[in-house]
């Protein structure tokens, strides 16, 4: 068990990040950084790496360090391996992004001020989790100075596994068990808010391990109406969901707007990986969970009715 | 709802309803300023499914608060709009345009309130701007902010303000964080005596709720008309 999510903690994703080119003022331009983003870690943190490399070419003024792919400004609080997931549908490798270090759009984005910004959405993160799973966030607000640290140091230092599980342990945020989540599961589904109150939507079977299908489909279920999930290809995947699954209990979020009927979900990722949906829920949860205890799904909706101009 | 036992929280679907009722109080509590209303807010874009509540988040937008509002200005709610139910009285419309000439730094606030699944209690978002739609930053709300009560509430462990995405606009705004806030309801209503014999209910949960809240923003709601059946 150690193993797979020693594995998934370390996972990383080549970036080749450009500087944009409204800030260079030198020739010839400067070439890319190339830089190994860790999943679990913020763009952000990699700014002290990135910058060494283009400060000889910035224009003068104060750093707003912001970064877009394809044009798009990308949110910060969201860790890197989630934000690849989400819109590299055919994985780039390496993935081009594009870095600012002026004209920050605080219209668009929330501000940022460096490591201190992200530690500080990470543990409001934290505390979310803490929060829906105990009912109150006074594990996390009472955890001691060093172990804050600590804590923060383990997520930042991709590789330090050990010392996470050591901090977070204190946390009681607990791991979750097939039996005991079969429970859990009904009751949590039952108080799910968006969903008619006294809809028995997502009744867990008994004697049956909850899947990782189940779960999707207690999320989504406007897009499983009587046919389950099937491996077709499609020739237009644009629009994703993204999930956040902290654990035993599920809430989610939407990203695209394309109109259609009858969306079905085309893949579910989650760290990268693409997991079998028959897996127990319960082994996707306990090792492919992010350091802020959230469980992050990224899915792709396959929408056959929308036709979209291809890119050329 | 006993409140011995009550957790301060409520559910997504009390939430709707404790929005339908906060409005009709609102209009008769709070008659000077405009109405909430309530936002509808489709859970897919393209409308994949119809059997599903929509969700959706009460809004009131364009108000000014704190002092502008109390002082000889009390009658003006929503000056700046040409299409504003004030605008048959012409009486208003030149003090509307008095008001504005000499306060073209007067602060105009949107305010919504919107339901967190994950802490099971509404949250108060909002935006500052100018006339001319120069937002505030946070420094310059603070400043706008009636002293006593504003700071009382920030230096306190239970209400901070923070900037994040809005839900469903998806644009940063300022909230006033959640995680106090099941605490402080307990307390509110296990304190209020009156509340307490008639129990916690679904209709007065919001108003409740904003009549503390809404001070951080300078918006004051005199609670003793919230015993008024």
């Amino acid at each position: 068990m150690m193993e797979a999510r020693k594995y998934v903690w370390e996972g990383a994703i080549p970036l080749q990040i450009h500087l944009h080119e409204s800030e260079v003022t030198t020739l010839p331009p400067p070439l890319p950084a190339l830089i190994l983003a860790p999943r679990i870690g913020y763009l952000p943190l990699l700014v002290p790496h990135i910058k060494p490399h283009f400060s000889s070419t910035l224009p003068p003024g104060i750093d707003t360090v912001w970064f877009d792919y394809k044009g798009l400004p990308l949110k910060w609080y969201i860790p890197t391996g989630i934000l690849f997931d989400l819109l590299c549908a055919e994985p780039e490798r390496p993935w081009n992004l594009t870095v600012h270090f002026r004209g920050y759009p605080g219209n668009i984005l929330i501000p940022c001020e460096g490591e201190d910004s992200v530690k500080w959405s990470f543990i409001n993160s934290l505390k979310e989790a803490a929060y829906i799973i105990n009912g109150n966030c006074k594990s996390v607000m009472n955890m001691s100075q060093p172990d804050q640290v600590e804590l923060w140091r383990s997520v930042i230092n991709a590789g330090n596994l050990e010392a996470y599980i050591r901090v977070s342990s204190k946390l009681k945020l607990g791991t979750v068990g097939d039996e005991y989540a079969a429970d859990l599961y009904s009751s949590s589904l039952n108080s799910r808010q968006s969903i008619g109150d006294t809809d028995s939507t997502g009744q867990v079977k008994t004697g049956k391990c909850f899947t990782l299908l189940d779960a999707v489909k207690s999320l989504l279920p406007e897009y499983f109406p009587y046919k389950s999930l099937n491996n077709e290809e499609s020739s237009r995947e644009e629009d994703k969901d993204e999930e956040k699954v902290p654990s035993e209990n599920l809430s989610e979020h939407v990203e695209s707007c394309y109109s259609s009927d009858d969306a079905e979900v085309k893949l579910v990722r989650i760290q990268g990986i693409e997991p079998k949906l028959e897996i127990p829920f319960s082994w996707v949860v306990n090792n492919l969970v992010n350091p802020e205890h959230f469980l992050h799904l990224c899915v792709c909706l396959k929408l056959p009715q929308v036709k979209i101009p291809s890119d050329t | 709802m006993d409140i011995l036992s009550w957790d301060g929280t409520l559910s997504s679907g009390d939430f709707r309803l404790a929005a339908c009722a906060f409005m009709q109080k609102w209009k008769s509590v709070m008659s000077a300023f405009p109405p909430w209303s309530w936002v509808p807010c489709p859970k897919q874009p393209w409308g994949a499914s119809a059997s599903h509540d929509v969700e959706g988040y009460l809004s009131l937008e364009n108000i000014i608060l704190s002092c502008y509002a109390q002082e000889e200005h009390d009658e003006i709610s929503c000056p700046q709009k040409e299409e504003t139910s004030c605008s048959e009285k012409e009486e208003l419309i030149d003090i509307a345009t008095l008001v504005q000439s000499n306060c073209s730094k007067v602060p105009y606030y949107d305010l919504h309130i919107i339901y967190s699944a994950s802490y099971r209690v509404p949250v108060l978002f909002f935006r500052a701007y100018y006339s001319d739609g120069e937002p505030l930053g946070f420094n310059a709300i603070e400043k706008d902010l009636p002293a006593h009560s504003a700071k009382a509430l920030l230096d306190s462990k239970w209400t901070f303000i923070t900037q994040e995405e809005h839900p469903y606009l998806n644009r940063p705004w300022f909230k006033l964080h959640p995680c106090g806030t099941s605490e402080w309801m307990k307390l509110l209503f296990h304190v209020d005596v009156s509340v307490a014999k008639n129990g916690v209910t679904i209709e007065l949960y919001l108003l409740s709720w904003l009549s503390v809240v809404g001070q951080v923003v300078g918006l004051r709601i005199p609670l003793e008309m919230l015993n008024q059946p």
